[in-house]
């Protein structure tokens, strides 16, 4: 291997006593530009699409959402969709396929600590909530693009498969379904950024989603806590993805549901970001 | 120009730095060391904005690093070569970092061909051996054309040709003007490529001064004096006699004394007097590996101890002795390096009279020096041989005296 000197400038003694006069100070001839969070998402977006993980992950989705959807599309019969929209097979991949966004959302961030290159990241960009910011908008534009054509694509191979059967509005869903599970994501994103640690960040997110799918069945014995156990039942991820594709007859839309997990992704993301410029890294 | 002021850093109850100010200036190599342990790479941390300071601050160009509007342009640091994520190509890590900051994708290519990773700059970095990690670092500090370089640890894991390049590229980006600071541990390094040397000890500053000056205010000069090894009896006649005069005389391994406090014409004449006879009588310049070893040995947290092996050994029988050891120096023996000099008033190193932007002395290891500890050297005869180099060192660079045959050299120095 050779051993290349940087090009434009000869090698020069050193000044003899090791001082120089303070004028003499180095400018460098590329123009310097003010940064912004433009920069940042540029930067995060080679920073997605560069590392594996991303590829596995939606890769996992994709498959689950699209594999499962198709084989439900092709066991149901026409009439199962006489008052539920078309979308509704990629409900079963969402169940499955959310656990995959919340860990790229986790690894998103949580890599960047365990392989000790958040400390090149803030050294290259101090600013570190812009950093944040440029990942969350990122991750979300990414979860979402992808989840959307993931419950799209299912939706339309169903509604051709069973055309005419289903009176019922299927484009909502599209929408409501791929926030719900970006936004667990962000969610992801945030707790990953507070814990710093994959595995840790990974779990904790687990038992959010599940924890609240399980635990009602025990509260339900006691009285004092069935009404706790009701909203739980409620409120738990997969039953706010089945409110949402309308899988219960209630004509619900699961709005209270996105609502509420928008307001708990907000104070992760005010935690993470409050975090974020008090520690150290 | 990089300023530090009081800057102290505590983690719980330990403190890693203490009331630490310095100024690290453009146009030289400034070369930071310590002990391990001793808070340099906790200070560099601090510098890079990545840990809050305790107390106290630190600017560069006046700013304190997290306020710098683009900071990678006037800040490249290098602080651990494993700081990137593997599964990225190099040219992606890069390019990342330079999307951060605006530099364009063809700086990118530049400074990877500059560090000589342009063959591997789509292989994920996962796969790099140690100096090609270094390598990536190093590019990603140079990546934005800046003012101000911190390395810590750079020719860790570099091949001798590696070195050799980093050294001459340390050298060349100061004498551009910019302010490089680098932390190492490599002395004979140190000695070859810094101008100007800040050295700490448990988390605080035990000397900021240029290398010259810091290897003759911390020199472990001593003479060698070997008396005919088949008669014991003159080394401890020799031994005694040179005791009483006042000098402090210590074993060597191979049966050789080391003699520190009298000029080489009154050891031989105590010799002559004593009616000893001299094989060798040796003046001995101290490398800057010494005089870092003198000034911050007791300072250091980690230090080994020999090695006894009595966790395999039976019993001794009673009355048994066991084998003689001959001392190894630096372990186990904190003594070796500093034998007290009567002149500095026991001091066990001296800081130099006028001390930069007054600064007061630093805690139990910075002490104010008594008048007159910067007398010449005790030894000095005859003006010294300037020493025959061919390798590029600096007039500064001091452990170049290819005196006597130096123990502790390590073999690149050359």
């Amino acid at each position: 291997m050779s051993t290349p000197q940087p090009q434009t400038h000869q090698q020069a003694a050193p000044a003899p006593n090791g001082q120089s006069s303070p004028g003499t100070s180095y400018t460098s001839p590329i123009p310097i530009t003010r940064t912004h969070l433009g920069h940042a998402l540029t930067s995060e977006w080679t920073k997605i699409k560069s590392v594996r993980s991303t590829m596995w992950t939606l890769g996992v989705f994709l498959l689950l959402v699209v594999g499962i959807g198709l084989l439900v599309a092709a066991q149901t019969k026409d009439n199962d969709y006489a008052d539920v929209p078309y979308t509704i097979p990629a409900f079963f991949g969402l169940i499955l396929g959310q656990i995959c966004l919340i860990t790229l959302g986790v690894l998103v961030v949580s890599s960047e600590y365990g392989t000790g290159m958040i400390r090149t990241t803030f050294t290259a960009s101090p600013q570190r909530h812009r950093v944040l910011t440029a990942k969350l908008l990122i991750f979300f534009a990414v979860a979402f693009v992808v989840s959307a054509f993931a419950i799209g694509f299912v939706g339309l191979v169903t509604s051709g498969m069973h055309s005419g059967a289903s009176d019922s509005e299927w484009g909502g869903t599209v929408v409501r379904g791929a926030l719900y599970v970006s936004l667990l994501g962000v969610l992801a994103l945030a707790v990953g950024s507070m814990l710093r640690h994959s595995a840790g960040a990974i779990t904790a997110m687990l038992g959010l989603v599940l924890v609240p799918a399980i635990l009602p069945a025990f509260l339900m014995i006691s009285d004092g806590l069935r009404t706790l156990g009701e909203k739980m039942t409620d409120y738990n991820a997969p039953n706010a993805l089945a409110k949402i594709f309308q899988l219960d007859s209630e004509n619900s839309t699961g709005t209270s549901q996105l609502v509420l997990l928008v307001c708990v992704t907000a104070a992760a993301v005010a935690g993470a970001y409050a975090l974020l410029e008090r520690r150290d890294v | 120009m990089i300023q530090a002021v009081g800057l102290t850093k505590r983690y719980g109850d330990k403190t890693a730095v203490y009331n630490l100010s310095f100024q690290v200036r453009p146009g030289s190599v400034t070369g930071f060391l310590g002990p391990n342990g001793s808070g340099k790479s906790t200070t560099m941390r601090m510098i890079l904005g990545l840990d809050n300071p305790t107390a106290g601050q630190v600017t560069i160009g006046g700013h304190p690093y997290r306020r710098l509007p683009n900071a990678p342009r006037q800040v490249g640091a290098l602080l651990d070569a494993k700081a990137v994520h593997g599964g990225r190509h190099a040219r992606n890590h890069l390019l990342c970092l330079a999307q951060l900051s605006g530099i364009p994708a063809r700086r990118v290519d530049e400074v990877l061909g500059v560090v000589g990773l342009q063959d591997v700059a789509k292989k994920r970095s996962k796969g790099f051996s140690l100096g090609m990690g270094q390598r990536l670092g190093i590019a990603a500090a140079l990546l934005g054309d800046p003012q101000v370089l911190l390395f810590d640890e750079p020719v860790n894991g570099l091949d001798p040709e590696g070195i050799l390049w980093v050294r001459n590229l340390m050298k060349s980006l100061a004498a551009e003007g910019r302010t490089v600071f680098v932390s190492s541990h490599l002395m004979s390094e140190m000695a070859l490529t810094a101008d100007h040397l800040i050295v700490i000890g448990r988390g605080q500053l035990l000397a900021d001064m240029s290398v010259r000056d810091f290897i003759s205010h911390n020199s472990a000069d001593f003479a060698r004096v070997r008396v005919p090894h088949t008669e014991p009896a003159q080394r401890e006649k020799l031994t005694a006699a040179l005791t009483e005069a006042g000098g402090q005389v210590m074993p060597e391994q191979d049966g050789g004394l080391r003699v520190t406090g009298l000029p080489l014409p009154r050891i031989s004449d105590l010799a002559h007097d004593a009616d000893v006879r001299l094989w060798e009588l040796s003046p001995h310049q101290a490398s800057l590996e010494e005089a870092y070893m003198r000034m911050t040995q007791g300072a250091v947290d980690y230090r080994s101890t020999t090695d006894q092996r009595a966790g395999f050994q039976q019993e001794p029988p009673p009355g048994a002795m066991p084998p003689p050891q001959m001392p190894v120096p630096g372990q186990g023996q904190p003594g070796w390096y500093a034998p007290p000099s009567p002149q500095q008033g026991g001091q066990p190193f001296a800081m130099p009279q006028a001390m930069p932007q007054g600064r007061p002395p630093a805690g139990p290891y910075g002490a104010p020096v008594p008048p007159g500890a910067g007398e010449p050297n005790p030894y000095a005869g005859p003006a010294q041989p300037a020493p025959a180099q061919s390798a590029p060192v600096p007039p500064a660079a001091g452990p170049a005296q290819p005196a006597a045959p130096d123990l502790t050299k390590p073999e690149d120095a050359r």
